[in-house]
């Protein structure tokens, strides 16, 4: 018998009643990450009746965590994070079961722990461990509720909702290719301001509500934008991305996601003129123009033209030579060679100038 | 005519500013170009595109008045 006085608040809501709140005590959520954003989406997931909640982390409760991590004390420092969520979660509704996993997610064990739950949430603050949920959700067909920050500004949508025809949008379609090992942006030791993942895990927890009732209008198909400085939020309308295609099982279980942080200043070497029209000459050096197509004037000494804006994912497309990379001034082809540097680890040149070194040179 | 750019995120790293207004600029590509020859450090950023808060999958004609924004991943928690 549901212990109806707890929940009372929200059963008298206009729609919710007996009905949803049945559904959210049979439902089991996967929360991955109890932190910053995990936290404050247990809290009130727990809150609201969720049956089952699994609670994935294998870190410890660090000092540092405490001015955003406000279900953890002092006293929790050195414990796992996993195991003392579960402890004072008990305390506020012993009704509700809870699972522990005291370690991290892996592509090993992504699709065991993630396939017996109904939704997951995804606090965690890592590229890999986001593209592990989001790939391992897809081939699973689950439901995840993505949240993020980055200092100031979080970010908040609901992927993977099998329920509609043809294929769901997942977080792919934002950002199709992970981030490889030397990009900056892989590293978020920027800073929060702390009560930030406390809003945006509690959004998460809001969307995980409405999902498993099946009440409200969820964020599927939009990424929410919150900016807690400025006081401002800013919504976008996604869109499945044309080249996103489904990954197969042993593909993610053979897939490296353990890109770390890595500085990403390569140092790239600056070729001038008079050593960029001698490289011309090498057979085995391949010139790569990264302008965007409509710049002019045109060539015909490059090898190949990929602009900056789709180098990205082309760069498996680039033989393993000797590459000199092109541009109009000499910046961005730097910006690309650290790119081909770090990702293929080529020789890779840049020229110094650009092209218009190179024809202010020619012309004279 | 008037673009109003929008760069969320660690973005402001590579601009300094959040909000640019830019004229002259009749496509999404040409923007591009445009800001990455200003902002030298967008090139190596990653993130995708709005404009008047609709993902964009490919090149789209500006209008006076839109307003493009440029979002990055985040991955913090």
């Amino acid at each position: 018998m549901l212990n109806n006085e707890r929940y009372i608040r929200q059963m008298i809501l206009p729609g919710f009643g007996q009905a949803a709140q049945d559904k959210l005590r049979a439902a089991k959520v996967l929360i991955i990450g109890v932190g910053g954003l995990g936290c404050p989406a247990l809290q009130y997931l727990v809150g609201a009746g969720v049956g089952a909640i699994g609670l994935m982390d294998g870190d410890t409760v660090s000092r540092s965590n405490l001015h955003r991590q406000l279900l953890f004390n002092e006293s929790d420092i050195g414990k796992n994070k996993a195991f003392v969520a579960a402890e004072k979660m008990k305390l506020l509704d012993p009704e509700i079961s809870f699972l522990v996993y005291p370690f991290q997610l892996s592509n090993r064990n992504a699709l065991d722990y993630i396939g017996a739950y109904d939704i997951v949430i995804d606090g965690t603050d890592n590229f890999a461990a986001k593209y592990m949920i989001n790939d391992a959700c897809v081939l699973l067909h689950k439901t995840f509720v993505y949240g993020a920050v980055s200092r100031y500004q979080g970010q908040v949508s609901v992927f993977n909702v099998t329920a509609g025809k043809g294929r769901s949008l997942n977080y792919r379609d934002l950002f199709p290719v992970s981030p490889a090992r030397g990009e900056i942006q892989s590293c978020e030791e920027a800073g929060v301001i702390g009560v930030l993942p406390g809003i945006i895990g509690t959004m998460q927890a809001a969307e995980a509500v409405k999902l498993l009732t099946g009440l409200g209008e969820t964020l599927y198909g939009r990424l929410y934008n919150y900016d807690v400085w400025q006081a401002r939020s800013y919504e976008i309308v996604l869109s499945l991305h044309p080249d996103v295609t489904e990954i197969d099982q042993d593909s993610f279980v053979q897939a490296d996601y353990s890109f770390v942080c890595e500085d990403g200043d390569e140092d790239i070497p600056e070729i001038n003129v008079r050593e960029f029209n001698r490289l011309l000459q090498e057979p085995n050096v391949f010139v790569l123009d990264v302008r965007e197509r409509h710049e002019f004037p045109r060539i015909d000494f490059s090898d190949a033209q990929i602009p900056m804006s789709e180098l990205q994912a082309s760069l498996e497309t680039l033989p393993a030579k000797e590459i000199c990379v092109i541009c109009h001034q000499g910046i961005r082809s730097v910006y690309a060679a650290q790119l081909i540097k770090t990702r293929r680890n080529l020789p890779v040149y840049s020229l110094k100038g650009g092209l218009t070194a190179y024809f202010n040179q020619q012309g004279i | 005519m008037a673009i109003e750019i929008l760069f969320f995120g660690s973005l402001t790293d590579a601009t300094t500013v959040g909000r640019l207004i830019v004229e002259d600029v009749t496509d999404t590509d040409q923007l591009k170009t445009y800001l990455m020859e200003r902002y030298p450090a967008l090139c190596s950023a990653r993130y995708f595109v709005a404009v008047n808060q609709r993902m964009i999958q490919q090149t789209e004609s500006l209008q006076p008045g839109d307003i493009v924004a440029l979002m990055p991943p985040f991955s913090g928690g």
